[in-house]
């Protein structure tokens, strides 16, 4: 196993992954640590059954959606790249970031938009780009305790679909998604402290 | 409703203790008449009926002295457990004031009946009950209680807070009052420095923890629980270990005779107890998890020995005049993570609520003695003194907090707010170790002892009832907590979404710590003492037949209330109403958004949950359990319809190393998934059922598998051993079969498959020796393992 400590020489690309997550040195460098400790098999990347052995993923609601969101199109290994790109999601959101916005470089990936579009995509499970009825529901089904009846959370669900859908497509789209939680702090719901 | 019934088991508590008083009063009186026969034995029938032919011999007689000491105090731990039901009764109350609260409430009660009937000679605590019987079993539980990466992680910020904070508040508050003492005014020129340095000692002796119930639901993070319940159990051994100091002092009976030296004697003295007690306490954990290893066959004393050991570490540091609280704490510290191991779940259990019992009776009684020195003549008052002491506890205590932490704040990663400092400030509630030791004052050396005592109380009642009622409220306003309109229910759909998603993200990441110091302990840790420590061949907790029977049972009551059918899981498109748009009235709106609030799942608290006086009820392993269930039916349901999960992987996808698993030496499998869960938090999150959670994954990809790699396992089925627990598996496999069955019909090769991976995935998971820690999440457990050892006959049929 060998000593433990990361170094920067051994992450590969360091910077290129800096400049896209804008997580710091030390943050990158305990990410990397926490890859390599999920990595059982010192394969170089993550597979799902890795993400699976995180016991406390299995007893959340979401678990599932949650490993699955680090393998996008259906690829069955996640690298360290892919791995900090989604938790560069959750990055606490500074005030310099937001000032020093370069109108030509790409949004932060920690920025209010990319935040919830990575929530939307957990409602998403098709990527049609929509939340549709049936995903709406689908994602109260797993939220909700087993006393709920079928009926029930159809209409939570019919409600939910309803409230939000402006152009009347029976589906949410990501505008209306984004429209729909104006008012609500999402860069601090979405944030973990420890990924400064 | 609760505190009517609260309200008369009071006074029927109350009449009880007055028919006891008056019956002692009466036998008292008699026994002092009768003065001959009390060189006979205690009961009087023997005295009537050997030397004294002149009287009769009584039917009914009373002798109260024999029993006096035993019944009141049962008699007040009965009162006060009664009273706490009451409390606990009222749903609310709990959240609006600390249980000390309550205790005293209940010892003043106690003092006030004591009081009012003129009862002779109730028991008292003197210091050697305090110190030998009282005090260990309180310091004990929370030791053995506290969370140990979190505790180990923040170590360097606990022990500089909770060491200085109470130096600077003893010797801040004693000299302070030292200098008002001077003041002739206050009629107090006779209480010398060494004398208000000793009180100054006791009363900075605080207890935190008792109000950590209050605020627990404002989501205080992990540090800031950490840092008071450091504070809470450092505290009482750095208070006593000063006041032992002083005391030795204050014996050297000429104050000048004090000199540097001794000074310097006495700071290098209190270094020394308090490592010293340490070293005891590692040591005598050290040997108490050795030899927990061997109890495999005589389980029931395994609590018996933890008990014993960690009592013997406190007598024999107190022995060497060492700090016997630091050596009980260290040694539960260090006990708790292999006894856990090694111990029967049931041992573990009574460890747990015996612990819980002990420390809750000791404290019951404390606060009682309390009560009964309030009510009574044996007070000085004096307004400067009283008045200045409250009024220096806050001072300093706010000193030693910002100072402090304002140092400390420039080393760590993530500093304290204002907002966790000022919790922290007005978390100083005293508790019993105060009144203990200033009750405990020698008279002889303190000759306004009732002075220090009546100041002592005051300050308890005061901390206790006025900081423990409005810390509550505070904490929730510091908390700002956003005004509370009405979210739609979208909003509130998303945030819970949100939240879950955040819990579920912060597990990715793990939990960051110093990580060479962290790893290096766990190297050594694995390497050398676990093999010395645990035990080998654990006893096969069937930690997959327990994850078994807690899914037969679930499937059960889901298919009983219709929810598991398998239409529930429908494919997409299929289950689509087309229906008009549906205008739904505020009525509605409202029971959807009731149906949300009261039915969503919680989200995984991170932060720890400790309650002095109370075992966690789990109430979110229900939850756990269903969000479980629901994963294993999503993905066997994946599985009959081809594709392997619900987004689409292909069917059929053969991931061939994972046959690998139950083939493979299943000791190399255990210690796989041992040597794995270092890399989560392992001793610290009871909450993770994470060999739960492999043993379904690794179910659920065998089930991936073709059919006819069956064959291979069943030839594994037969040439395994058959220990007591393989054939609980097996038991409770068929019982499952049997409730899965009525779930949904499937193909039969696949019936076999299920059957042989449950089992031979169970078995690889059975030697994981490390379920034992991981695995406590159920209280029910116990009963689990029984019900399965009943069902073993119907084994035989197998």
């Amino acid at each position: 196993m060998g000593s433990r400590s990361s170094h920067a020489a051994v992450i590969p690309d360091a910077d290129s992954i800096r400049r896209e997550t804008g997580f710091s040195q030390a943050s990158l460098l305990r990410l990397h640590h926490r890859f390599r400790a999920l990595d059982r098999n010192k394969k170089g990347y993550l597979s799902r059954m890795d993400l699976q052995q995180i016991g406390a993923l299995a007893v959340n609601p979401l678990g599932d959606r949650i490993i699955e969101s680090f393998f996008p199109d259906g690829s069955q290994q996640v690298d360290f790249p892919g791995f900090v790109r989604v938790l560069a999601h959750f990055r606490p959101v500074e005030d310099e970031d937001t000032e020093t916005q370069d109108p030509k470089k790409p949004e932060p990936l920690n920025s209010r938009r990319n935040k919830l579009h990575y929530a939307f995509q957990l409602y998403d499970l098709d990527r049609d780009g929509k939340i549709s009825r049936h995903e709406m529901l689908q994602v109260l089904r797993l939220m909700v305790g087993v006393q709920v009846t079928e009926e029930q959370l159809e209409n939570i669900a019919d409600r939910t679909v309803q409230e939000a859908d402006e152009d009347g497509d029976g589906a949410v789209s990501f505008v209306e998604f984004t429209k729909s939680l104006e008012k609500m702090d999402v860069e601090q719901k979405m944030s973990i402290r420890i990924l400064k | 409703m609760a505190l009517q019934m609260f309200v008369t088991l009071s006074p029927w508590n109350c009449l009880l203790l007055l028919v006891a008083l008056e019956c002692s009063e009466a036998s008292s009186d008699l026994n002092e008449s009768a003065n001959s026969t009390a060189q006979y034995a205690p009961n009087a029938w023997f005295a009537a009926a050997s030397s004294e032919p002149d009287e009769r011999i009584s039917v009914f007689e009373l002798d109260y002295d024999y029993v006096q000491i035993p019944y009141e105090v049962t008699l007040w731990i009965l009162l006060a457990s009664l009273a706490k039901i009451g409390f606990h009764l009222y749903r609310r109350l709990p959240g609006l004031m600390p249980e000390s609260c309550l205790l005293i409430l209940v010892g003043a009660l106690v003092g006030g009946i004591i009081f009012g009937t003129d009862h002779k000679s109730p028991p008292v605590m003197d210091s050697s009950i305090y110190f030998l019987y009282l005090l260990p079993p309180i310091v004990l539980e929370g030791g053995y209680f506290m969370p140990t990466r979190p505790f180990f992680e923040n170590i360097g910020s606990i022990l500089w807070w909770a060491v200085l904070g109470a130096l600077i508040n003893a010797l801040g508050i004693g000299l302070s009052l030292y200098f008002i003492c001077q003041v002739k005014a206050f009629g107090l020129g006779d209480v010398n420095l060494l004398q208000n340095l000793l009180f100054g000692s006791l009363i900075s002796a605080v207890d935190p923890v008792a109000v950590l119930a209050v605020f627990e639901e404002a989501r205080v993070n992990e540090q800031l629980y950490m840092m008071i319940f450091g504070e809470a159990l450092l505290n009482d051994g750095i208070t006593v270990v000063l006041y032992n100091m002083l005391i030795a002092f204050t014996k050297m009976h000429k104050f000048e005779d004090i000199e540097p030296v001794d000074i310097l004697a006495g700071c290098a003295r209190f270094v020394i107890v308090g490592l010293g007690g340490v070293l005891f306490g590692v040591v005598f954990g050290f040997i108490s998890a050795f030899i927990t290893r061997f109890t495999q066959n005589i389980s029931a004393i395994e609590p018996l020995i933890v008990f014993m050991f960690s009592y013997l570490s406190y007598l024999a540091a107190e022995t060497l005049y060492l700090s016997g609280i630091l050596a009980i704490t260290a040694c539960a510290v260090t006990m708790k993570k292999y006894v856990e191991e090694n111990v029967s779940q049931t041992s573990y259990t009574t460890i747990k609520y015996f612990m819980k019992m002990l420390s809750s009776v000791s404290e019951t009684l404390i606060f009682i003695f309390m009560g009964v020195s309030t009510v009574g003549k044996n007070h000085e008052w004096n307004w400067a003194f009283v008045c200045f002491t409250l009024a220096f506890c806050q001072i300093w205590r706010a000193i030693s907090v910002f100072a402090l932490f304002y140092i400390s704040n420039q080393f760590r990663t993530f500093p304290f707010s204002i907002k966790d400092q000022c919790i922290i400030f007005y978390s100083g509630v005293r508790g019993a170790g105060s009144f203990s030791l200033a009750f405990l004052l020698p008279l002889s050396l303190f000759p306004r002892k009732k002075m220090f005592v009546t100041a002592t109380l005051v300050v308890i009642y005061f901390t206790v009832f006025i900081q423990g009622i409005t810390i509550g409220p505070l904490v929730r306003y510091l908390d700002v907590k956003k005004t509370n309109k009405k979210e739609s229910i979208n909003e509130e759909l998303h945030i819970r979404l949100m939240d879950h998603l955040k819990a579920g993200i912060e597990d990715v990441c793990g939990h960051w710590s110093h990580y060479q110091v962290r790893d290096k302990f766990k190297k050594f840790d694995h390497r050398y003492l676990r093999k010395i420590l645990i035990r080998k061949n654990l006893p096969k907790s069937s930690i997959v037949s327990l994850y078994k029977k807690l899914e037969m049972k679930q499937a059960i009551e889901m298919v009983e209330t219709g929810i598991l059918s398998s239409t529930a899981f429908s494919i997409p498109h299929q289950a689509q109403r087309i229906q008009g748009i549906k205008r739904l009235s505020p009525e509605d709106v409202e029971s959807i958004r009731d149906i949300l609030t009261s039915n969503m799942y919680q989200v995984r608290q991170r932060t720890l949950s400790y309650n002095k006086y109370n075992l966690k009820p789990q109430t979110s392993e229900k939850q756990a359990k269903e969000i479980l269930i629901r994963r294993q039916n999503t993905l066997r349901e994946s599985m009959r319809k081809g594709h392997s999960l619900p987004w689409g992987k292909p069917a059929g996808t053969k991931n061939v190393r994972y046959l690998s698993f139950p083939y493979g030496n299943p000791q190399s499998a255990g210690r796989d998934t041992k040597a794995a869960e270092f890399s989560d938090d392992d001793s610290s999150d009871p909450g993770s059922p994470s060999i739960m959670f492999s043993a379904l994954s690794r179910i659920g990809s065998l089930q991936k598998q073709e059919a006819q790699e069956i064959i291979p396992m069943k030839s594994l089925h037969r040439g395994r051993k058959a220990f007591n627990s393989g054939y609980q598996r097996n038991t409770s496999q068929e019982e499952y079969l049997g409730g899965v069955r009525s779930v949904a019909l499937r193909p039969k090769p696949l019936f076999h498959a299920v059957d042989e991976e449950g089992e031979s995935g169970g078995e690889s998971e059975g030697k994981a020796s490390l379920v034992e820690v991981q695995s406590r999440w159920t209280a029910d457990r116990g009963h689990g393992r029984d019900h399965n050892r009943s069902h073993s006959p119907l084994l035989q049929k197998k």
